[in-house]
């Protein structure tokens, strides 16, 4: 027991260290790798307590996806690190408002926090591999009890896409667009022609 | 003591002998995977490639790999130190971790987790990393366009190799690299699944960054992408990382259809041979084939890339997901149905 201790407060040392140093570092290309670090000790967190599968889910979605187009965008942003440090005092009320309001919410939910009946016996932390594993226990619930949250939550993501989408879609005019279907449908006919020209006499039409 | 020796120290020593037992293999492979690369492709066009060191050029990568280490690492001023050095470590340290799940033979592998295929896939979505940080890193503009080009490009082909994978999960019904070679007995994926497998091959030959998928690297036009700013050992580490990946690549490709360490038929003399000779075998041939793409086709533009990931490889893949599901539904061959 004594290692998963150490690892336990290394990981959760580490996740809280690099929490820290993403709003903390100045450069926000920095601030990025802080918080993939972060999401990776949480990860090894979720492996800590059993939970296999939602420590993959965690790095394949928000590691592997996520963060990938976070740092894809913040590397373009050209930024002018003095200009961002000026409105610093500016925004703190705002700033210090959402996060206490933020702060009450989660305390809310915490404090109405029920584990439902079933997850108790199916999810116990680290069944052995011959027993039902996690990603069984998970998927058996998510698929029965709490399937119709489960689609939900799928086309609320999907609104979101379809917005985002819609948002920053522009039609713009003349470009040219590749049409593969065009292409393969040429025939001879519509792109070569044939003519016997006579010795000086040159062609008229066409090209 | 007693209880510290047999419970911590006994244990990490023979992890440690395992994780030595695979790396080393590993590692000379990659050095000879170089050398098999241009041996090949001198034969395919009619040159001798390496053949002054050592009997064949045997000793070349021993010889390339000396040279790398006594240059000079040069770091330009304008980078951005820490991280230039971080991206080629980043690099090497994926593409050798993900063999800790990787099964060579029957019991024979390094940490036989319940979700392997997910860790496989979670590493080597990773693998984007290395190439977008050296880019931003270098403070160069080629560097920085290759790895633009290659976080789109990764990004991309992993959608379509997930849905891939989750065909296999479904005739499977776990997520043990194991037991998805065990369920392969009776037949190979490769022929239920061809369509998915060479889907799964193509993406692969994407997410290396191999030809003719090059683009970060496109030397005609970005000079040599990513790799522009580095020099000695920090090249080093990204080629080594690179032809690493092709190795986990062919080896995750055998897994998921070529049935890992089985033989083609289990009769007499082809199951005398060891598991994990079929497994280094069925490698080396993907990893021909891997080559064999390199010497034969010419570079894809990059919005044929594109299209051919989001416009032809992810309709296709999500269409055979729901046409798998159908018919193990429809015929009750669903394993776990019963249960």
């Amino acid at each position: 027991m004594l290692i998963q201790f150490i690892v336990f407060y290394v990981f959760a040392a580490i996740v809280v260290g690099s929490a820290f140093m993403v709003i903390a570092s100045r450069n926000p290309v920095h601030s990025v790798l802080f918080l993939i670090l972060a999401f990776f000790n949480a990860a090894g967190l979720f492996v800590l307590a059993g939970a296999e599968f939602l420590a993959m889910t965690l790095v394949i979605v928000y590691v592997g996806a996520v963060a990938v187009l976070f740092l894809f965008v913040v590397m373009m942003l050209d930024i002018n690190f003095v200009r961002l440090r000026q409105g610093f005092m500016h925004y703190l009320p705002l700033g210090a408002m959402l996060g206490a309001v933020l702060l009450v919410e989660l305390l809310l939910v915490v404090g109405a926090l029920v584990v439902a009946p079933e997850v108790e016996t199916l999810a116990a932390p680290m069944p052995p591999v011959e027993q039902q594993s996690n990603t069984h226990a998970l998927g058996q619930l998510l698929y029965t009890r709490y399937m119709y949250l489960f689609q939900v939550a799928g086309m609320i993501l999907l609104v979101a896409m379809i917005g985002a989408i819609v948002l920053t879609f522009r039609v713009r005019t003349g470009v040219r667009r590749q049409s593969i279907a065009a292409q393969v449908a040429r025939t001879r006919a519509d792109a070569v022609e044939i003519k016997k020209v006579v010795s000086g006499a040159g062609v008229t039409e066409g090209i | 003591m007693a209880e510290f020796w047999d419970g911590y120290a006994l244990p990490g020593l023979w992890i440690a002998a395992k994780i030595g037992a695979l790396l080393i293999p590993l590692l000379l492979s990659v050095a000879y995977l170089t050398w098999f690369e241009r041996k090949v492709m001198a034969a395919m066009q009619l040159r001798m490639g390496p053949n002054v060191v050592g009997p064949w050029g045997l000793w070349q990568p021993f010889a390339d790999a000396l040279k790398m280490v006594v240059k000079e690492t040069i770091i330009p001023t304008k980078a951005n130190p820490g991280l230039f050095l971080l991206a080629p470590m980043l690099t090497f340290m994926l593409a050798i971790i993900a063999w800790a799940v990787m099964p060579v033979g029957e019991g024979l592998v390094v940490s036989n987790i319940n979700v392997g295929v997910l860790y496989l896939f979670a590493v080597s979505s990773l693998g984007v990393y290395g190439i977008v940080i050296a880019g931003w890193a270098s403070n160069s503009r080629y560097a920085f366009l290759g790895a633009l080009r290659s976080a789109a490009q990764m990004v991309s082909y992993e959608v379509s190799m997930g849905f891939v994978i989750i065909c296999v999960l479904l005739c499977v019904g776990s997520l043990n690299l194991s037991d998805i070679v065990r369920a392969q007995e009776t037949v190979w994926f490769v022929f239920p699944l061809l369509p998915m497998a060479v889907v799964f091959f193509i993406s692969a030959l994407a997410e290396t960054n191999r030809h003719p998928f090059d683009l970060p690297e496109a030397e005609s036009e970005l000079v040599a992408g990513h790799l522009t700013e580095y020099s000695a050992m920090t090249f080093g580490l990204f080629f080594l990382g690179e032809y690493a990946n092709m190795i986990l690549m062919s080896g995750m490709t055998t897994i998921l259809f070529l049935g890992g360490w089985l033989p083609p038929i289990d009769i007499a003399p082809l199951n005398w041979i060891p598991g994990p000779i079929w497994f280094v075998l069925k490698i080396c041939a993907l990893l021909f084939v891997f080559v064999w793409v390199r010497a034969t086709f010419p570079r894809y533009r990059y919005d044929q890339l594109m299209r051919l990931g989001w416009k032809v490889f992810l309709p296709l893949s999500l269409f055979w997901v729901v046409l798998t599901a159908g018919v193990l539904v429809a015929f009750g061959w669903a394993p776990g149905a019963e249960g």
